[in-house]
């Protein structure tokens, strides 16, 4: 996928990507399951990000480009019937409900997210992509440390999905310009079904010991562990086709800034 | 152990049957018993579980066969009351902690589908002790939100099992409720009694602590270091008190369904002025009998039974004791019927005992954090109401009537209404020596309680507008300038 990905970039120029509302983001390392000092680090190539979440009105302005992607269109394998179950019909067309457009779109499959970021070149980021963005704070590239960050993620996390999430980019953005990455929804990521965690949590330290040596929560002595702990469990609870109202995604591409 | 031999047992028996079933036909009579227990689950009739919340249990089963056994439950996120004017986002198996309580027979196969609301934010699953295969059920029934996963399993082994959610972080997971009892019958059954309650035992780590109010997040390092702030029976400080209480009447016996979610503490389960009669040891076979205080381990079981002989309040508590009476692990089992002065009299003498060097003791508090935006009267009342229970409860009773001869009433008491500074002075030094209350005189000793000026005058506030008292607030600067005066003489006479 990123070799193709890379040999589109050949093809196409960078600026038609509309980098403007993407964020350049420079190569650098991360730790998954971060803090925990035996933990691998990965590194990460430079590529471009999107600001925000992708939002209702954009969805559904690709929507109308690509009618197969339409609500009643879609077919069962590739998403649940919950697809974009929160749009409403208006003159035959299913659409965002008035007051939605800026808000992240939601209810989406990994399938249409995919299709959304292919359609502009784009592709959905990848875990480690995002992991490395998420831990940037507005000052830091890695602001992991910083007093108050664990505490706003698991303060969200806590928070039962009862209501539809807020408009994008109301936040501060963190140091790479890039907003919403913590405290809005969860995102679909390209490798979302790679971290190898069964549902057997504690069985897990045998599946990939070395990325996951806390999962049998031996060593997480930090509670920003379990943030990331939350985020691991929920990408692997994920099928392809599943919508879910607190589940959205954003598109990342390759580049160099 | 015995899972794991039964299993192997049982392949070789299957094997043996198919290899004796080619050779002679005379075999399968001898049999026939073992192979009604295995037929396929297509054939055992369908029955849709019953499922209760706690302290209720389902009926005992009376059916004499196997059945397939069909069970919907869904896991819920959802804020709810942990003590009063504290609130906790719990994570549930059917929106209450602990989680619905099942009862199936040995035997009996059991479908079970899972649900995750829609709303939930986190992915969960099931692990059921009473389920033998890997992870109890967990991986087969890992569900985002919005799905729904199904699977089936044997009832091996009877017994009182545990299930509770082990998704990543499993400790939080239960930490934050998701726990319940499922209970296999032996296929004999239990032997009949007259109640069944359902009691089950988690702590919880806040970061507040204790009683502090407001919505209370999850402190993950408390929990790390096992330092719960509540330990409660049924998911909430109070579950099982007042009108909550469960009841028996005078000479039943009552059955309680025991479990500890933990997901750290291990319980030191009493009801205090009972002994249990019989003890299901960790839930299974082994019994026990004439027991005061039996062990609960996290993720562990008990079934106690027991007759009540005489009437009154019997506490349930965790026995590690200042779990009961500071953390919350304290519930109450009333009995109503007639009294038999034979087996417990009640209390038939009161006389002052006072050696010399006696003093008011004193019952050493930390600080707590007081509040700075000033509250209205029924805020004072709602914050206070806990304080008293908490605190005062034991001594002056639910309804502030006290105890004859013993502890004052508070109740439309003459002697707090007429004098609130007074009474902020008995809060802040303790009291003893003869008072008279009501027309009635009381001589007995009240340690200083030491509440910080916010508690002081919240209790205090509380009190005066309940219990048929006149009403009236006191507020935390009245309470400060009674700190700073020095206590009454009285106080010291006996110093």
């Amino acid at each position: 996928m990123l070799r193709y990905c890379f040999a589109l970039m050949l093809i196409v120029s960078g600026n038609a990507w509309g980098q403007g509302d993407m964020a350049s983001i420079t190569a650098g390392e991360y730790r998954p399951l971060y803090l925990s000092a035996d933990s691998p680090v990965i590194s990460v190539q430079s590529f471009l990000l999107d600001k925000q979440p992708v939002t209702n009105q954009e969805f559904q302005s690709f929507v109308s480009q690509h009618p197969k992607w339409q609500r009643d269109a879609v077919p069962a394998l590739f998403a649940e019937k919950a697809y974009l179950s929160h749009w409403v019909e208006n003159a035959g067309q299913y659409g965002p409900q008035a007051g939605d457009a800026n808000k992240p779109v939601v209810f989406v499959s990994w399938y249409a997210a995919q299709a959304y970021c292919q359609a502009q070149n784009k592709r959905l980021p990848t875990v480690a992509e995002w992991e490395y963005v998420a831990q940037a704070s507005p000052s830091r590239i890695d602001g992991s440390q910083e007093k108050g960050y664990n505490q706003k993620i698991l303060d969200w996390y806590a928070k039962a999905a009862k209501q539809a999430p807020g408009e994008v980019a109301k936040d501060e953005p963190n140091y790479w310009g890039v907003h919403n990455m913590h405290g809005l929804i969860w995102e679909w990521s390209e490798d979302f079904n790679s971290s190898l965690i069964s549902g057997e949590s504690r069985d897990d330290s045998s599946v990939n010991k070395d990325l996951y040596c806390a999962s049998g929560s031996a060593g997480a002595i930090n509670p920003s562990d379990y943030a990331a702990f939350m985020r691991y469990g929920f990408r692997s609870s994920l099928g392809a086709k599943f919508t879910l109202n607190s589940l959205g995604f954003r598109c990342a591409a390759d580049g160099q800034p | 152990m015995g899972n794991f031999k039964m299993k192997v047992l049982v392949s070789m028996v299957s094997a043996a049957l198919a290899l004796a079933a080619c050779a002679q036909v005379t075999e399968k009579s001898a049999s026939a018993n073992k192979a009604s227990e295995t037929v396929s689950a297509s054939k055992l009739p369908v029955i849709q579980a019953v499922l209760t919340q706690a302290p209720n249990v389902p009926p005992p089963i009376t059916r004499k066969y196997a059945a397939k056994v069909v069970v919907h439950m869904e896991t819920q996120e959802k804020v709810m009351r942990m003590a009063d004017g504290v609130e906790y986002m719990y994570w549930t198996f059917g929106g209450q902690v602990p989680g619905q309580f099942m009862r199936i027979r040995e035997g009996d196969e059991v479908e079970f589908n899972l649900s995750n609301s829609p709303n939930s934010k986190m992915p969960h699953n099931i692990d059921l002790h009473a389920v033998t295969g890997p992870g109890g059920g967990a991986a087969s029934s890992f569900t985002a939100p919005g799905h729904t996963s199904t699977f089936s399993f044997k009832a091996l082994n009877p017994g009182l099992y545990v299930y509770h959610c082990a998704t990543a972080p499993v400790g939080m997971h239960i930490g934050n409720g998701m726990y319940g009892l499922i209970m296999v019958e032996p296929k004999e059954g239990l032997p009949k009694v007259d109640r069944e309650y359902y009691v089950m035992q988690g702590d919880f780590y806040t970061k507040g602590k204790y009683g502090e109010a407001g919505l209370q997040p999850f402190d993950m390092e408390k929990a790390i270091k096992e330092q719960p702030d509540y330990v409660v029976f049924n998911g909430s400080v109070g579950a099982l008190n007042g009108d909550k209480a469960i009841t028996a009447k005078v000479g039943e016996t009552v059955r309680l369904f025991v479990g500890n979610g933990g997901p750290n503490m291990v319980s030191s389960f009493h009801v205090i002025g009972e002994i249990f009669d019989r003890v299901y040891v960790e839930g299974g076979k082994l019994e026990n009998r004439n027991v005061q205080t039996t062990l609960v381990p996290a993720g562990g079981s008990a079934i106690t039974e027991f007759k009540v002989d005489v009437p009154g309040t019997f506490i349930i508590v965790d026995h590690s004791i200042f779990r009961a009476f500071n953390k919350g692990a304290l519930g109450m089992l009333k009995v109503n019927g007639p009294e038999d002065k034979i087996i417990y009299s009640g209390k038939q003498a009161d006389t002052v005992y006072l050696p010399e060097g006696s003093a008011t003791q004193s019952i050493a508090n930390p600080k707590s954090a007081e509040s700075t935006k000033p509250l209205t009267k029924d805020e004072q009342v709602a914050l206070g109401k806990n304080v008293f229970e908490n605190n005062c409860l034991a001594c002056h009773q639910a309804n502030g009537e006290g105890i004859p001869k013993a502890f004052p009433p508070l109740a439309k008491s003459d002697f707090l209404n007429a004098d609130h500074n007074r009474a902020i002075g008995i809060l802040l030094h303790g009291r003893s020596g003869p008072i008279k209350v009501n027309g009635e005189t009381y001589d007995s000793v009240m340690p200083a309680i030491a509440l910080n000026n916010d508690q002081i005058a919240n209790v205090l506030t509380y009190v005066l507008n309940s219990f048929g008292n006149n009403g009236g607030q006191v507020t935390p600067a009245q309470v400060e300038t009674q700190r700073k005066a020095a206590p009454p003489v009285a106080n010291n006479e006996h110093g």
